[in-house]
């Protein structure tokens, strides 16, 4: 390779880098246009999820065939296993991602978990330490293979190449990674960019082994026979280290910062991920076909001594297939590249999401916050982080870019972000896992990781020293890096991997089994693992994140207790401070009172979490809070409303079976009365049709007969009057419509008025009228009109219903005991014993018709009158006849309470008859 | 001699009409004021009337509770009997036919029907 190659080499890697920039250019120009078209197509998504394959497959993949054989496959078969069973994880996963707004692997547990700052940052650590060193592996890679293909000597790694890769990715990720705040924003010139990327070195890969297969042996059977004995059987096929590489890559495709952005971040459309459940393998598939016909040449045909890993590059410029290399080194330069670019993406989200802006917000609490502050904090915190991820991944390769340690820093860093594996699978099927187990197992399994596997990576120089390594921290064996209570033997990778994941499940099962979960942890937990189960509406809430305030208490207080008695301890508050109108200043004594009053609603411990959330002013968002009481408010009202219906349908039934009683009752009734009404009226109507009939038909009618035939419809049309007049009397007392005027008055002088103005009631029969006791000076509160209407009834009835020659009345009056009562006796027949039950009631006929006038309506007329006044009428037993002054006549007793004058107390004498 | 007949009618102007229309047809008219007073007269030694004209609603003792005992009474089982009965009282009507009344008329009536339905009954 000459001098010229070297500089066409460069040429060409920058002239790829410039395509790359223009094609991410042109893809967020589409997007920006609202032109996506094959930006959002499954294929594209599909080659995007291909970042998985590193440099670290790329040349690494014939490295570990030419070493372990077969085993190179594992990292290809976890995946392929995730992905044909996508309908089991992944679909779950993409939805609650798109639902939540997830935008990062660590916001995923951190969210799961009730919204954990410390989990978030937590992963983020995890994910930084994991990734760093991967990064730096990239960095070396596209050095060396640089030098490979410019000649130079491996042993003495130029590290200015790798800087200048990773600042051009510095640039690259920011000018396109870091163009929107909102994370969960595509970023379609990236995404673009990565699969053009995923094309190359596919395509690199397939023209080697093409060239390979095709262009070195003369037939692939030759190649295979060619294969150093024990080859293909070298290693344990489905051994200890088999299996662990299998689950470490499944738990790689999903756990992966890049690898969640590609898959779960950028995902445009569920369906897409039916496509890459076949594609992506497919992708895989071809990735590794060549990889043995490579590695069985390498070991073949290159000089003892050779680097297996760099195989794919070190053939075809042997062969001196320049062209073929350069493409070779564009493969491997885009495999690390868009790992790269992808990662730091992912990592500076992480990074600011959960480490910065917690941070920020904390120091900032009393300042005021606006949304372009933390917009433009993110913003920058998240190229600052890019920088700094890029630039501590060059440190680490500049410092031990010599050692081979990086060669194993893949899979180290696999069973890093495994660690991830049992808070995402609980998070995403477990209800009753919490953040307490998260936050164990993740710790957990984090330490052994550095302990048993990480450090130790290192070797003899590095942190833990040949001492530790060798006889374990402190000098206890069990303690040894390597061999863990006394567990020697095994593969490393499979030691570190089997304490720290089995560390770290045990950890989440019994810390999330050691304490119910929180009201938010709750909330979270049955988004996450219901979201298939109509929990379309939780994704729709606005992520936004605003300080408590007192109307944020105020409408939690109003979704818990309800609206009035919300109002009611908020205005009992507002009075409280002064504040006449509006809500009250959210004080610790409010608070603590809500608190309080929502314990006796949702019980203790969901007040104390809802409120100390509002008041505490914790990162929480309020609508999640909200939620939560409105779910806890809904089932509560549900119960209630139901307990209360079942008692309400008894109550109603009863009430319904009382009504229809009484209406049936109330219809009999007014049947009666109308029947009776329809009588009442019939009967003068009878008389004065058939008396006009007369008056009109006959001719020879004398003056007195026609004069008394006119007088009789007269009266007729008179009765009639009185009827109806009484008919409406009767409805206003009935209806508690009678007007009454209350006057303090002289009952005695209404009565003995009454009494002269029914001298002459009846022209025919002569009426007496005795006038025997005295109620004198009494006073009663009284209607004096409507006393003297009951009076008149009273009166008219004795003379009606009387059969004698001679009608007397005897009236008596006195006043005792505060009670002023009247007796009115008439000296006819009396009331039939028969009547006397009902003598109050409608049309008491029998009897009073019996004189052939009057309705029957006046006495419960005027009963009703008495009883408005406060006092009574009462029909009294009727004397003997053999008693003094007894005729046997209808007895009635008017009855009202008496005003008692102040200063006369003087007890009256009843005025007894003396006549 | 005129046929005799009972006009049994507690209104005191109702029966003053009907005497006064009847006695111009050449009746000879008795009346009574209530039921009691009625089925007395009925049982009157002259002999049972050529017409009972009874009103339904009648004191003591009703106009139906006489219908009954004349219906029972084997001297006068074929005793017209006119009644009076209320307009739009339906069942009032049913009885007084179930019971074995003549013929009815509703009141409020008009004269012109009674003369003519105490005529069909009993000629004056």
């Amino acid at each position: 390779m000459t001098a010229q190659a070297v500089d066409f080499a460069l040429a060409a890697a920058l002239t790829y880098v410039v395509v790359l920039f223009g094609v991410a250019y042109l893809g967020d120009q589409r997007a920006r246009r609202g032109h996506f078209g094959w930006l959002r197509s499954s294929l594209v998504y599909t080659l995007s999820i291909s970042v998985y394959c590193t440099s670290w497959t790329f040349y690494g993949a014939v490295g570990s065939a030419a070493r372990g054989g077969l085993a190179f496959a594992t990292i290809y078969l976890g995946p392929t296993l995730v992905f044909v069973g996508w309908w089991l994880l992944l679909r779950k996963l993409v939805r609650i991602g798109r639902t939540q707004h997830i935008t990062s692997i660590a916001d995923l547990i951190s969210s799961r978990f009730g919204k954990s700052e410390a989990l978030g940052a937590l992963v983020t650590l995890i994910a930084v330490a994991a990734a760093t060193p991967y990064i730096a592996l990239q960095l070396k890679a596209v050095t060396t293979s640089y030098q490979v293909i410019a000649g130079l000597p491996l042993d003495d790694l130029d590290v200015r190449v790798g800087f200048w890769v990773a600042v051009g990715m510095a640039a690259f990720t920011i000018l396109f990674g870091t163009r929107n705040v909102d994370a969960n924003e595509r970023h379609h010139g990236v995404v673009a960019a990565i699969a053009l990327e995923a094309l190359v070195k596919l395509f690199a890969l397939l023209a080697v082994g093409a060239f390979v297969v095709f262009g070195l042996w003369d037939s692939p059977a030759d190649l295979f026979a060619a294969a150093p004995p024990g080859f293909l059987t070298s290693e344990e096929v489905f051994g200890p280290r088999w299996v662990t590489l299998i689950v470490l890559s499944a738990a790689a495709i999903i756990c992966l910062p890049r690898q969640f952005q590609v898959i779960v971040v950028e995902n445009e459309n569920e369906r897409h991920l039916a496509t890459a459940s076949w594609l992506f393998p497919t992708y895989l598939l071809l990735s590794c076909v060549f990889i043995l016909p490579i590695a069985i040449t390498g070991l073949t045909l290159m000089p003892e001594g050779a680097d297996p890993d760099m195989f794919v590059l070190t053939i075809p410029l042997m062969a001196d297939a320049d062209w073929l290399a350069l493409l070779v080194f564009l493969g491997g330069f885009s495999s690390a590249t868009s790992m790269v670019i992808v990662s730091s993406i992912a990592l500076s989200t992480m990074v600011s999401n959960h480490i910065v802006a917690p941070l920020a917000l904390r120091l900032s609490r009393d300042r005021t916050r606006t949304s372009g502050d933390v917009r433009s904090l993110l913003l920058s915190s998240r190229r600052a982080a890019i920088a700094t991820i890029l630039f501590f991944g060059f440190l680490y390769f500049q410092g031990s870019g010599q050692s081979d340690a990086l060669a194993s820093i893949g899979l180290i860093a696999f069973v890093g972000v495994a660690q991830f594996l049992p808070s995402v699978i609980g998070g995403l099927y477990w209800p009753l896992a919490n953040k307490r187990g998260a936050l164990w197992g993740l710790c957990g399994g984090f330490v052994v990781w550095v302990y048993a596997l990480a450090l130790p990576s290192l070797g003899a120089d590095g942190p833990l020293g040949a001492a530790v390594l060798r006889d374990g921290l402190f000098g206890i064996a069990a303690l040894r890096p390597q061999a863990l209570l006394g567990l020697e033997g095994w593969d490393p990778l499979v030691h570190a991997t089997f304490w720290s994941l089995g560390l770290n499940v045990l950890l989440f099962v019994v810390g999330s089994l050691s304490r119910e979960p929180k009201p938010l942890e709750w909330l979270q937990a049955s988004r996450f693992v219901d979201v298939f189960r109509g929990g379309a509406d939780a994704g729709e809430r606005p992520q936004f994140q605003r300080p408590a305030t007192s109307e944020d208490l105020f409408i939690l207080a109003q979704r818990i207790l309800g609206a009035e008695p919300a109002r009611d301890l908020f205005d009992a508050f507002a009075r409280r401070q002064g504040i006449a109108k509006g809500l009250p200043r959210p004080t610790q004594d409010l608070i603590g009172d809500l608190e309080r009053r929502l314990a006796g609603s949702v019980g203790a411990a969901s007040a104390r979490a809802m409120v100390a959330q509002i008041a505490g002013g914790e990162v929480v968002s309020i609508d999640e809070l909200v939620s939560i009481a409105d779910e806890t408010a809904r089932i509560m009202r549900t119960s209630q409303a139901l307990e209360r219906k079942s008692a309400e349908l008894e109550v109603t039934a009863r009430r319904l079976r009382e009504a229809n009683d009484q209406l049936r009752e109330m219809d009999r009734q007014k049947d009666d009365f109308l029947s009776q009404v329809s009588h009442e009226v019939r009967t003068p109507m009878t008389a004065i049709r058939s008396f006009a009939e007369i008056l009109r038909y006959t001719e020879t009618l004398d003056s007195d007969q026609a004069r008394r035939f006119v007088a009789i419809i007269h009266d007729e049309c008179i009765r009639l009057t009185r009827l109806l007049d009484d008919i409406l009397d009767l409805r206003v007392v009935e209806q508690g419509e009678i007007p009454i005027t209350m006057d303090t008055i002289d009952p005695d002088a209404v009565l003995d008025r009454t009494l002269e103005a029914c001298e002459g009631l009846s022209g025919d029969v002569p009426v007496r009228a005795e006038r025997l006791g005295r109620a004198t000076g009494a006073k009663v509160r009284a209607d004096p009109d409507r006393l003297r209407q009951v009076f008149i009834n009273l009166l008219s009835n004795a003379v009606r219903h009387n059969d004698k020659e001679q009608v007397v009345i005897t009236v008596t009056s006195w006043e005792r005991e505060g009670v002023y009562e009247a007796i009115i006796e008439d000296n006819g027949p009396g009331v039939p014993d028969e009547s006397r039950e009902r003598i109050f009631s409608l049309f008491s006929a029998s009897w009073t018709r019996a004189a052939g006038k009057g309705a029957g309506l006046g006495l419960a007329i005027s009963k009703g009158i008495m009883h408005r006044m406060g006092g009574d009428l009462t029909l009294e037993p009727s004397r003997d006849e053999s008693e003094e002054g007894g005729e046997g006549g209808a007895r009635f007793r008017v009855t009202l309470p008496a005003v008692v004058p102040v200063g006369d107390t003087s007890e009256r004498m009843p005025g007894l008859p003396v006549g | 001699m005129p046929t005799r007949l009972l006009i049994a009618e507690d209104e005191p102007s109702i029966l003053e009409s009907l005497v006064f229309i009847l006695t111009r047809e050449g009746y000879d008219i008795a009346t009574a004021r209530n039921g009691e007073d009625a089925l007395g007269r009925l049982r009157d030694p002259l002999g049972p009337p050529g017409l009972l004209i009874l009103d339904v609603m009648l004191p003591r003792v009703n106009g139906f509770e006489v219908l009954r005992a004349v219906r029972h009474d084997p001297a006068l089982t074929r005793l017209p009997v006119l009644m009076l009965t209320a307009k739009g009282q339906a069942h009032d009507r049913q009885m007084a036919e179930q019971m074995g009344a003549d013929a009815f008329i509703a009141k409020p009536f008009s004269n012109q029907d009674v003369v003519r339905q105490a005529r069909r009954l009993a000629a004056p």
